[in-house]
């Protein structure tokens, strides 16, 4: 019988020969990550109060990005009970500050084609660009895993999403997000997985396909994935085993196969205050933005900021939109600064922050006072996510973001490559 | 086991967890956190609720983050159970870890701000005391039903590990 790539993953995770949509099984946890806000912080009295220990500290990750940039007492407060909770529970794969836990993880390494994952963020779908099955869990679920090593799934159903042909210049694969967002709607792939095919993913760098894994957040999914290929294999050092080719069979069953063209895509813009309000950027043409942000897990990779850099390059950002870049993991915000990415936006006005959730999550520069209108290469912008519960975020590829902070309005960036 | 609310609140589609747990409170304590539950959306709510009262909303509730405090948010103000058409489906696993029942029932609709109600989560049924009338909801699931019983997934654990029995 033949399953998709997500049911093989899970099969082997549960010790199983087959699984189906609908069962439910339990699964052994190849590896769990944490960050600092839901991390620690949360499950170290739950550990307490059951007198457990760690099942094995090899499997668990813990990377700090939510509070690492705060200096009042309860951030700092936070930052030291996961430092300590790391040490006393001999997690030698701690990263502090590094950068953004969903960025942080491949590129140290952790991540391999087949393995199944948790993390303790809803944005932990991004690891399936890497063929890993990973799904984000809340606080008391980890405590659970991280005493007995497993966790139940009821085996989800996948929607195959299949791109033909290359995005246009100027497009990038946060466009086809939230085309999606709009198509499907945030709870449209409820309980389900997303699994991206087709020559146009296939054409996507890691940094690209991770804004497609991303964002399968944003459509409600359990996760998103990617068939690992010679790119994949590429990034994360692996060697594709015969014994076990990551991807779904022929004939695999799909509950929806949704087809779209990516030649006659357009740049896309979200607006307040959910990614499913998406529309082509034309349709938000004279909207005036205050603030511009390139950030988060989602959109501030390397590709991201080169993207910006493109369009930034030459021009100056407007005197009253100013643009505040927060690189995604300090390895990025070094490979950009080796290849002059980091000063051709300082050189068109851009600021640049430290690296860390930030304004994505209302902390920091760039985050939005009351009234504010912001546009961002971030994931989300519900009412008061990125500040003031008055404030307004449209969501958009970091091109367009780039776009609008030079003209101080929403604007269409193929204009400017 | 029955749950008797005494009024239901009820909410529209997609009540977000940052609406639920804003991040502006995210760093503090879960209990002061709660007293900004659904303030951008509602700022009498977290004053006005009572304990054994029910929360009800449409589609999709709690779409968003993995944050927890979003449903512990709204069980430390009182809410003793969640009526929704859909749920996100990690608030759901979420509210059920903590042992707050959370009911899929697509009859939402028929419930006004207000209404007493006497739900039974094994039956799959909402009386609404008010109304004098009987809805429909699913079940839950049986594998959940006993964590549930014990008062969730810690509780349940912890009930595991003392009779030696594997998790």
């Amino acid at each position: 019988m033949s399953m998709t790539l997500s049911e093989k993953i899970i099969a082997r995770a549960a010790d199983k020969g087959r699984v189906q949509p609908g069962e439910i099984v339990t699964c052994r946890v190849d590896l769990a990550m944490m960050h600092d806000s839901s991390g620690p912080r949360r499950v170290k009295p739950m550990l307490e109060q059951l007198g457990a220990k760690v099942w094995d500290p090899g499997r668990v990750v813990i990377i700090t990005d939510h509070y690492v940039n705060e200096s009042d007492p309860e951030s700092l407060a936070i930052e030291d009970v996961t430092r300590k909770w790391a040490r006393a529970h001999h997690i030698s794969q701690f990263h502090e500050a590094q950068g953004i836990c969903h960025i942080v993880l491949p590129e140290c390494g952790y991540l391999r084609p087949g393995m199944f994952v948790v993390g303790g963020d809803s944005h932990s779908t991004t690891a399936g660009a890497f063929g890993c099955f990973m799904v984000g869990i809340g606080a008391t679920e980890m405590a659970g895993v991280l005493v007995s090593g497993e966790i139940w799934v009821r085996v989800p159903s996948t929607i195959q999403v299949r791109g033909l042909g290359r995005l246009p210049d100027g497009v990038a694969a946060k466009d086809i997000m939230l085309m999606l967002c709009r198509l499907i709607g945030i709870s449209g792939a409820n309980y389900k997985v997303v699994e991206y095919t087709g020559t146009t993913v296939e054409s996507l760098s890691m940094d690209e396909r991770m804004v497609l894994t991303n964002m399968s957040a944003e459509l409600g999914a359990k996760t998103g994935i990617i068939a690992p290929d010679e790119i994949t294999l590429a990034a994360t050092r692996s060697a594709l085993s015969a014994a076990t080719p990551w991807r779904g069979d022929d004939g695999a069953n799909y509950e929806r196969v949704i087809d779209f063209n990516a030649n006659e895509l357009a740049p896309q813009v979200a607006a307040p205050h959910s990614p499913e309000n998406s529309a082509p950027v034309d349709a938000h043409a004279d909207v005036k933005v205050d603030q511009a942000y390139i950030g988060a897990c989602t959109g501030a990779k390397l590709a991201d900021l080169k993207m910006a850099a493109r369009i930034l390059h030459g021009r100056k950002i407007a005197r009253d939109a100013p643009l505040f870049i927060a690189p995604a993991s300090l390895r990025i915000a070094e490979q950009a600064k080796q290849d002059g990415t980091l000063a051709a936006l300082e050189a068109a006005g851009a600021k640049i922050l430290p690296t860390g959730c930030g304004a994505c999550i209302g902390l920091g520069p760039g985050s939005l006072g009351e009234g504010k209108v912001g546009i961002a290469s971030t994931a989300r912008n519900f009412k008061g996510r990125m500040g003031a519960p008055t404030s307004r975020t449209y969501l958009a590829s970091p091109y367009t973001v780039a776009a609008s902070a030079v003209t101080g309005r929403i604007t269409d960036p193929r204009e400017f490559v | 086991m029955k749950i008797e609310c005494n009024r239901a609140w009820v909410f529209g589609d997609s009540i977000d967890t940052d609406v639920l747990a804003p991040n502006a409170y995210m760093m503090k304590p879960v209990e002061e956190l709660a007293r900004h539950c659904l303030e951008a959306v509602d700022p009498e709510f977290a004053s006005s609720v009572r304990l054994g009262d029910a929360f009800v909303a449409g589609e999709n509730l709690g779409i968003g983050s993995s944050r927890e405090q979003a449903p512990q948010a709204l069980m430390l103000l009182g809410i003793r159970v969640l009526l929704a058409k859909s749920f996100a489906r990690i608030f759901y696993r979420n509210a059920l870890n903590l042992g707050l029942p959370a009911l899929v029932c697509a009859d939402v609709d028929r419930i006004r701000q207000g209404d007493a109600l006497r739900v039974n989560p094994l039956a799959g049924t909402v009386e609404n005391l008010t109304m004098r009338e009987t809805l429909d909801c699913e079940p839950l699931p049986s594998h959940l039903m006993e964590m549930i019983a014990d008062g969730g997934l810690l509780a349940h654990l912890k009930k595991k590990l003392r009779s030696g029995g594997n998790s």
